[in-house]
């Protein structure tokens, strides 16, 4: 237990006004308990006393200096450590500025939050945009000189976005095949049609899961570490001196980034409607009694080819949203570390967003021009 | 204070990064009440040492007594004790950047002491700030729209938050511009002075050695070659402390402290106040 600060007051003496008797520590760790007792002190104190105290810091010492403030009470029988202290405090004693930043008050504070979030979607909407702009021109001047293209970056980013993440992928595509074929067959064996079982599997996963569950883990995978990447990059400067230099950072940063991330989305949307198939036949081989061959055989026959193109084409788009929502947000991130996690938020939900948006957009487009 | 001779106690301190061996053999003693200066080339371990120290980096091998109580066979609740009673500065000022100045204040003041009420601890946060050489505008805003000599003082207003007896500083004055650096060291004496703290401070800026610094420590081979006065160092004939001391910038700086005694002797009363530490050149623009 530690040593606490106290005060005593005895009332009235013969000079007039009561006498304020500080006892004990005068320190950070001693003086928490008395500080809203000494603020109702209402007696007409005239002089403190410090004779009782046997330590003192800056704590005590603005304590001291305050009572005496407001009280107009005189100091006595300090050690010269507490004069010394209390009149480096005197003099920091006209600071009456708030400790938060400005706050407006809840009521007006709400309908602000929702016109800044309207506001900023629509020009966040067209910056998107500007940004997309900016990426097609510099695809252009690339076009015109493409000996500045940097391969090395762009091949690490396939790396990154392609190959490291066909575990997860898989992963994820088997389970799913294997789910839609369970649920399928059980929904179709009350028509006694378990053999469209095929089908559904099929052209589900070729048409549409393959491709829609790869850009939602691409998203979380890689948007996220793009935007987070250049979030920070942007932090400490390495961007503006990417700019000094005379490197675009666009060029360096952004174009390896989206064009990786174009190129590898539909090969893994191919390769995850794969082994969504597999997953399918595996479970149809275990419960339904389709041979696992004759399963895959069956696909050939029942998924149109246009199925496939459906699936390739959404690639390239939807990889496009994903590396421009993520590198979008990571280049607006500004101040401090805390908006790398807005940001790194911001990307995954926009691409997300976008990518079930065009989705369904597709969806319509191709049974329209005929693709049903 | 505590009356503890030596607040800082360094014996046979070994740091090893994978093959590299950082420190070896490492002695250092900190005595109560001064300004230790801390130098030695850029990869000697300064920081690594100041590291150790604090807890953050675990040595290979050695004691460091911190305070009386051992921080390398520490366990964590003997710890905390020990950290209330000490500050430190990192070299950015490494401030939460989500927080405002006076905020940064408060959390040593918030973990520490729960007890102290909001109100209590908002006045200890704003007098901390002008403590610290900063405006009072300084204290409601956040990190990032601070200049970096701002940063610094805002760093050093928080590892003053709970009146430690030690303060260890990492190149204070780095980045700062002469005034700036000048006016910092000036601030660091007179807070050293008013609130009675024993400093251990990294640095690679002569004037600071020579204007504030009690003794100092060189580091090189990999322990503590020499600590002592500057007058002291220079009669030893390691090359790398000549070199330091007598090459041009350390001439200069010399000339500089010699320079500003004069007019000291000259104008007594020229003794600059915490408050008025603040550089017009610091203001961000």
């Amino acid at each position: 237990m530690r040593a606490l600060a106290d005060f005593t007051i005895t009332p009235e003496g013969e000079t007039g006004g009561a006498t304020l008797a500080f006892t004990g520590p005068m320190t950070v760790a001693s003086l928490g308990p008395i500080d809203a007792r000494l603020r109702a002190v209402e007696d007409n104190v005239a002089q403190i006393d410090l004779s009782g105290v046997d330590r003192i810091d800056t704590v005590g010492a603005w304590i001291v200096w305050r009572t005496a403030d407001r009280t107009g009470a005189r100091i006595l029988n300090g050690t010269s450590e507490a004069d010394r202290l209390i009149a480096a405090i005197s003099k920091a004693d006209d600071n009456r500025v708030p400790i938060t930043a400005d706050r407006l008050p809840l009521l007006s504070r709400v309908p602000a939050r929702v016109g800044e979030t309207m506001i900023g979607l629509g020009q966040g909407s067209l910056e998107v945009l500007g940004f997309l702009g900016q990426f097609m021109q510099a695809i252009w001047t690339l076009l015109r000189r493409p000996t500045t293209f940097r391969g090395k970056a762009l091949v690490h980013q396939m790396e990154l976005v392609g190959v490291n993440a066909l575990g997860i992928i898989a992963l994820m595509s088997f389970l799913v095949g294997i789910v839609i074929a369970q649920q399928g067959a059980v929904q179709l064996r009350q028509f006694g049609a378990e053999i469209y079982t095929v089908n559904l599997v099929g052209r589900l996963t070729l048409r549409e899961l393959g491709i829609l569950m790869t850009a939602i883990m691409v998203a979380g995978r890689s948007g996220s570490a793009f935007a987070a990447q250049l979030g920070t990059m942007k932090l400490t400067e390495e961007v503006d001196a990417m700019r000094t230099i005379g490197v675009s950072p666009m060029e360096a940063l952004v174009i390896p980034r989206i064009v990786a991330t174009m190129v590898m989305m539909p090969l893994l949307g191919v390769y995850s409607a794969a082994i969504g198939i597999i997953g399918g036949a595996f479970l149809s081989s275990l419960t339904l009694g389709i041979p696992f061959f004759t399963f895959l055989a069956r696909i050939q026959e029942v998924v149109p080819l246009h199925d496939v193109w459906v699936g390739l084409i959404k690639g390239p788009v939807f990889g496009l949203i994903v590396a421009v929502a993520g590198c979008y947000q990571g280049l607006q991130v500004r101040n401090n570390a805390e908006e790398v996690g807005t940001r790194t938020t911001a990307a995954v939900v926009m691409a997300i967003f976008m990518v079930i948006v065009l989705d369904a957009f597709f969806a319509v487009f191709f049974t329209e021009i005929g693709w049903g | 204070m505590s009356g503890i001779d030596l607040p800082i106690r360094v014996r046979g301190l070994k740091n090893v990064f994978g093959d590299h061996v950082v420190h070896e053999g490492l002695n250092l003693d900190v005595r109560q009440g001064e300004i230790l200066g801390v130098v030695g080339g850029s990869g000697t371990g300064k920081s690594v040492l100041m590291r150790s120290i604090i807890g953050l980096q675990i040595p290979a091998e050695g004691t460091i007594e911190v305070l009386g109580s051992s921080i390398t066979d520490a366990r964590d609740d003997e710890d905390i004790d020990i950290r209330s009673r000490w500050g430190v500065l990192f070299q950015g000022g490494a401030l939460f950047s989500t927080l405002t100045v006076a905020e940064n204040v408060e959390v040593p003041l918030r973990e520490f002491y729960p007890e102290i009420g909001d109100e209590l601890r908002h006045e200890i946060a704003r007098y901390k700030v002008l403590l610290s050489g900063l405006p009072a505008e300084a204290t409601r805003k956040y990190p990032s729209e601070l200049s970096g000599g701002m940063r610094k003082r805002a760093g050093l207003a928080r590892a003053l938050s709970l009146d430690p007896e030690l303060l260890f500083l990492d190149e204070p004055t780095a980045g700062l511009d002469p005034i700036g650096a000048a006016a910092f060291d000036q601030l660091i004496l007179n807070l050293q002075q008013t609130l009675d703290l024993t400093v251990f401070l990294i640095t690679h800026d002569l004037d600071t050695l020579y204007e504030i610094c009690d003794r100092v420590a060189v580091i090189a081979d990999k322990r503590v070659i020499a600590c002592g006065t500057i007058p002291e160092l220079l009669a030893l004939d390691h090359p790398w402390i000549q070199e330091y001391f007598n090459g041009p910038r350390g001439r200069a700086a010399e000339a500089a402290k010699q320079r500003n005694d004069r007019a000291e002797r000259n104008a007594p009363s020229r003794v600059a106040q915490p408050d008025d530490g603040q550089a017009p050149g610091e203001h961000k623009g």
